[in-house]
Order: C-alpha cells, then sequence, then structure tokens
C-alpha cells in the first residue's frame, strides 16, 4: 500500500543577484509503502533537504504533486512529524513541555498531554528527565526529546532529516537502534534523510539513491535481512548492499564535484 | 545621550553569569551514548564562596569611601567643596529624619516609575508589531532612526513649551529615553528568533496567530527584558536632568538647589541618594531579568 506518492516534482528558486532560476529538484518520482522505513541518501546539494521540506508541506512544488494516502499535501499538518538536524527544541520549555507541543496544536486536554508526554519521553528512554531545559541535555538526549516530540502527536509518517549527523559515532549508534526498536513499535511510515552510506543501509528497508542536483531519485535497492538483530554491519549482505550504494552514489558525487567548479569559474 | 545605551545584546558585568568561570555549559554537549550522564544542575553557591566573592567585589568600593574620608581631612582636597564622606553623612541623616530627604526621593521615584512603566506599555507591543509585521516596519523605520538620533535631552524645551512646566513634561521626558532600549530591544528580540524553530512549529501546522504566541514571544522575552533593564537604568538618569532645569522637588532639584546656596554636605547626600536608588533598581531588574532568561544560557 502506497503511503506517500511523489510524481514527477521539480522545485525551482530564484536566487538573489542571479537571473537563472536554481533547480533542486527536476522531475522525482518516489512511492514509499505505508509502515516502511525508507532511507534516503544523495551527494551534498541534491536537494534531498528540499524534498522533505516538500513532503512536510512546508513549501509547494513548483510542479507535479506530492499526495499522502491519495490526497495531495497543501501545507504542513499533524499527519506528519518532522525530525531535523538541529533538534530545533523550544529552549525556554522543559522537555516534558517540548513533547506537549504538538500535542497542544493538536488540541489534545492538558491531562491527557501530560500522560501522553511522559509516555513518549520513557519510550526514547528519557523518563525523569521531563523537567531539564534542553540546555541541560547532551546532544543525543536533545535528540530523543525531539523524536519523542514527533512521536507523541501520533503522526503516520515521520520525517527525518539527519537526525544523527551532529552526534558522534558512539550515540549516533545507540540513537539508531532505538529508532529501529521505536519504529518496530509505532509501525510509523518512516523517510531518513541521511548522507552516510552505512546509516542508509542499517536503518533502510529500501534505500533510495539521488542523483547530483537537479535531484532525482536515481535507483531504489531493496535491503533485505533475515532479522537485524546483533552486529548487523558485520553481516557479509550489508557489505554487499553497502558497495552496491556505495558505486551508485560515487558517479553522482563525482559529478557534484564538476559542477561545483563550474559554478566556482563561471562566478569567479 | 541616550544612544549609546541602547544596542541589544550590550553586555555588563551584571550580564555575566556568576559561574561563567566555573561550569562548563558544554559538558551537556559531551559526547556520550544512552549511558551519558548529564551534568549536575548548576548548584547554589556556598556561603564560602560567596563571602569571597563579596569580598573581591567590595574593596575598590571601600577603598574610594576611605579616600573620600581620608584625603579632605589630610588637606588633599579642600574640605569646603569635598567635605569628609562622615559630614555627608550626617547631613544625610539629618534630610532623612527631617523628612525632607524623602519627600525629594519620593517626587524623583513617582516620576521615573510613572515614565518607565508608561514606556513599558507602550514600546513593547510597538516593539511587537514592528518587529512582526514588514509593512508596519518599512513604514516606521526611518521615523524611528530619526527621533532615535535625537536626544531626549533637545527635545526637553520642546516637552516644555507643550505641556508645561508641570509634572506631565518629567514623566513625559523620562517614557521618551525609556521607550528606546525597550522599543529596539523587542524589535530585535522578535526580528533574531531562530528560524529553525519557527520551521519547526510550522511542521507541526502552527498557523501565524500561534507561532506568535507560542514561538516569537517566548523567544522574544530575555531580549525585550535586557531592554526593559537599560530603560530602568535611563529613567533615573535622565530625569535628574529634568529636574535641574525646572522643578521644585525631587533629587535633581534637590542636588542643584543645595550647590548653589553652599550647603555642600547636602549636596553630595543626594548625589549619594541618587547612586543607591540607581544601584537598588538595577540589582532589582537584573534580578526579575534573571528569573525569565533562565533557559537563555548559549
Amino acid at each position: 500500500m502506497t503511503k506517500i506518492s511523489i510524481r514527477d516534482v521539480s522545485k525551482t528558486f530564484q536566487v538573489r543577484d542571479d537571473p537563472e532560476p536554481f533547480t533542486a529538484l527536476a522531475g522525482t518520482d518516489l512511492d514509499v509503502r505505508e509502515g516502511e522505513f525508507l532511507t534516503l541518501v544523495g551527494p551534498s546539494g541534491c536537494g534531498k533537504s528540499t524534498l522533505l521540506d516538500l513532503i512536510a508541506g512546508l513549501t509547494a512544488p513548483t510542479s507535479g504533486e506530492i499526495r499522502i494516502d491519495g490526497t495531495p499535501v497543501t501545507g504542513p499538518g499533524l499527519d506528519r512529524g518532522v525530525v531535523f538536524q538541529q533538534y530545533a527544541l523550544f529552549p525556554w520549555r522543559t522537555a516534558q513541555a517540548n513533547v506537549e507541543f504538538g500535542l497542544e496544536a493538536k488540541g489534545v486536554p492538558r491531562k491527557e498531554r501530560a500522560r501522553r508526554a511522559r509516555e513518549h519521553l520513557a519510550l526514547v528512554g528519557l523518563a525523569g528527565f521531563g523537567e531539564r531545559y534542553p540546555h541541560e541535555l547532551s546532544g543525543g538526549m536533545r535528540q530523543r526529546v525531539a523524536i519523542a516530540r514527533s512521536l507523541a502527536f501520533d503522526p503516520d509518517v515521520l520525517l527525518m532529516d539527519e537526525p544523527f549527523a551532529a552526534l558522534d559515532a558512539q550515540t549516533r549508534e545507540s540513537l539508531q537502534e532505538e529508532l529501529l526498536r521505536v519504529w518496530e513499535h509505532t509501525g510509523k511510515t518512516v523517510v531518513f534523510i541521511t548522507h552516510g552510506i552505512d546509516e542508509a543501509v542499517y536503518l533502510g528497508e529500501r534505500v533510495a539513491v539521488m542523483t547530483s542536483r537537479p535531484g532525482r531519485v536515481k535507483e531504489v535497492v531493496d535491503v533485505r535481512f533475515d532479522t537485524r538483530e546483533g552486529d548487523l554491519r558485520a553481516h557479509p549482505a550489508f557489505g554487499e548492499y553497502r558497495h552496491h550504494v556505495w558505486s551508485l552514489l560515487r558517479e553522482e558525487v563525482a559529478a557534484a564535484q564538476v559542477q561545483e567548479r563550474e559554478v566556482a569559474t563561471s562566478h569567479g | 545621550m541616550a544612544d549609546q545605551k541602547l544596542l541589544p545584546g550590550d553586555v555588563h558585568w551584571y550580564d555575566l553569569p556568576d559561574e561563567a568561570a566555573d561550569a562548563p555549559d558544554d559538558a551537556a554537549n559531551l559526547p556520550g551514548g544512552a549511558a551519558d550522564v548529564p551534568e549536575e544542575r548548576p548548584r547554589r553557591r556556598l556561603p564560602g564562596r560567596w563571602l569571597r566573592r563579596a569580598a573581591t567585589n567590595s574593596t575598590a568600593i571601600l577603598l574610594l569611601l576611605a579616600a573620600w574620608e581620608a584625603l579632605p581631612r589630610l588637606g588633599v582636597l579642600d574640605p569646603v567643596f569635598v567635605p569628609p564622606l562622615s559630614e555627608d553623612l550626617v547631613a544625610w541623616y539629618d534630610l532623612l529624619v527631617t523628612g525632607r530627604l524623602p519627600e525629594h526621593l519620593g517626587a524623583s521615584v513617582a516620576r521615573s516609575l510613572a515614565g518607565f512603566g508608561l514606556a513599558i506599555v507602550l514600546a513593547i507591543p510597538l516593539g511587537l508589531l514592528i518587529g512582526w509585521y514588514r509593512p508596519v516596519a518599512d513604514f516606521l523605520t526611518p521615523l524611528l532612526e530619526l527621533f532615535r538620533n535625537t536626544s531626549a535631552v533637545a527635545l526637553l524645551p520642546v516637552f516644555t513649551l507643550i505641556l508645561g512646566i508641570g509634572e506631565t513634561t518629567k514623566v513625559t521626558f523620562a517614557l521618551y529615553a525609556c521607550a528606546w532600549p525597550i522599543l529596539l530591544n523587542t524589535i530585535s528580540g522578535v526580528k533574531t528568533v531562530e528560524p529553525l524553530l519557527i520551521k519547526s512549529a510550522r511542521s507541526m501546522g502552527l498557523g501565524p496567530a500561534g507561532l506568535f504566541q507560542k514561538v516569537i514571544l517566548p523567544a522574544a522575552v530575555p531580549t525585550i527584558f535586557t531592554g526593559v533593564r537599560l530603560a530602568g537604568a535611563h529613567s533615573i538618569l535622565v530625569l535628574l536632568f529634568a529636574e535641574m532645569v525646572g522643578a521644585k522637588a525631587g533629587l535633581g532639584y534637590l542636588i542643584l538647589d543645595t550647590q548653589s546656596s553652599f550647603r555642600i554636605p547636602d549636596m553630595y547626600a543626594g548625589i549619594i541618594t541618587i547612586s543607591a536608588l540607581g544601584v537598588l533598581f538595577n540589582l532589582l531588574l537584573v534580578g526579575v531579568e534573571r528569573r525569565f532568561s533562565t533557559w537563555r544560557t548559549t
């Protein structure tokens, strides 16, 4: 069952001091299935984040259409939760109050809000940290709060924009494991952007590889393991998937570098 | 005269956190996984450390007071123009018990608070409006630039012409001077809200009204309070000037009047009072400001 369908989506921006519009995405097609964990990789500047903003309804596509459950996206909504790389927690709110934010927007009564926020903080392993302010938490804990916040208002889709990129390797690994656990527990559809090939293969049931700018989906790689228990990264199949995605990406990264040089010389 | 102090983000010693030297905030940002232990909540200062701090902070003041007492007595300064501190304090006590000091002090404080309060009530909403609505900002900015660079002192004669020499003029004068730091800080507070927070709130379906109430306003509160604190200091500083040029009560009047009638110790008593008042008012506002910006540590 298709949850998110992206059809021939293009996005161009008008850049200041430049008569030529900037094309971030051109003719992107992608289907995301209900309940699946899809990771999206691509060379930097290929429009990954733009695509996520479009699904979130934060900006509108220049052409093409994005549908969720068959309904076209016209703006942001609580059926989708977004997790940003820089956490985006409200610094004047405690962890608990941050998690309650989306519930307030949804009009959930106060007592119910408090209960659900506590529940979701516990789900991400932060029971007892509700009264802390974001500045009193480590980076990893802040991102847990952000994930709890997005899960608490019970969206169908979780959109994650390189959520673990700012964390150190150890924290990242433990959060990856926990995200998988939460995903299995909640059954959400997850679209996860990353620039890490390992992360993409480890987390994704499918890995969508994007071309260099203007971004399109080049290939969607099915990743199948009998089980995700244990040291998945040591599995021989992991290495094969990894290499396959790496080869797809390498051509695009090279193309992106040529592009960058051209831009640099034409502007220099 | 009001302009050089108005910059938002203007840092004073009392802005610096007490624990700046010994409570590295980065502790919270250190790498760590599921098992990472966040640092303890900042503890209350220990009495011993507090005493040492108090001693360090007051040494320079004590030296000044000692010099004030000693230099006139040693004949280094002319005791007629600079009477020793003890004589000034005696004069201060006399003014206090005769009820003259409370009268002048009351007049000054009432005017300051009226101007300060009105400035808060008027400048914060106006600042929010300018910061939030682009067309309002475009329309008013040139006017604001013009008036911001027009000293309150230059306008005092105009206020006097229009409003007479009564209380209205003095309150308006304090109001005008207080409004600028509050207005400019409010505008900058609204404008400098982290765009990612706005994006995050928008992704949760908040419309303009919800965004303003739940993101813009709380994010701007600490910056607004910095403006309020600066305005508090202004309210007393500028009012004194107004009281020196046309008044029959108030500390400004007292200081100028005692000087011209050569009651020098009384004059110093007035100056001491104004200093103490300014310091106390500022401490109070710093406390209030801290209370409202506990979260602003980075």
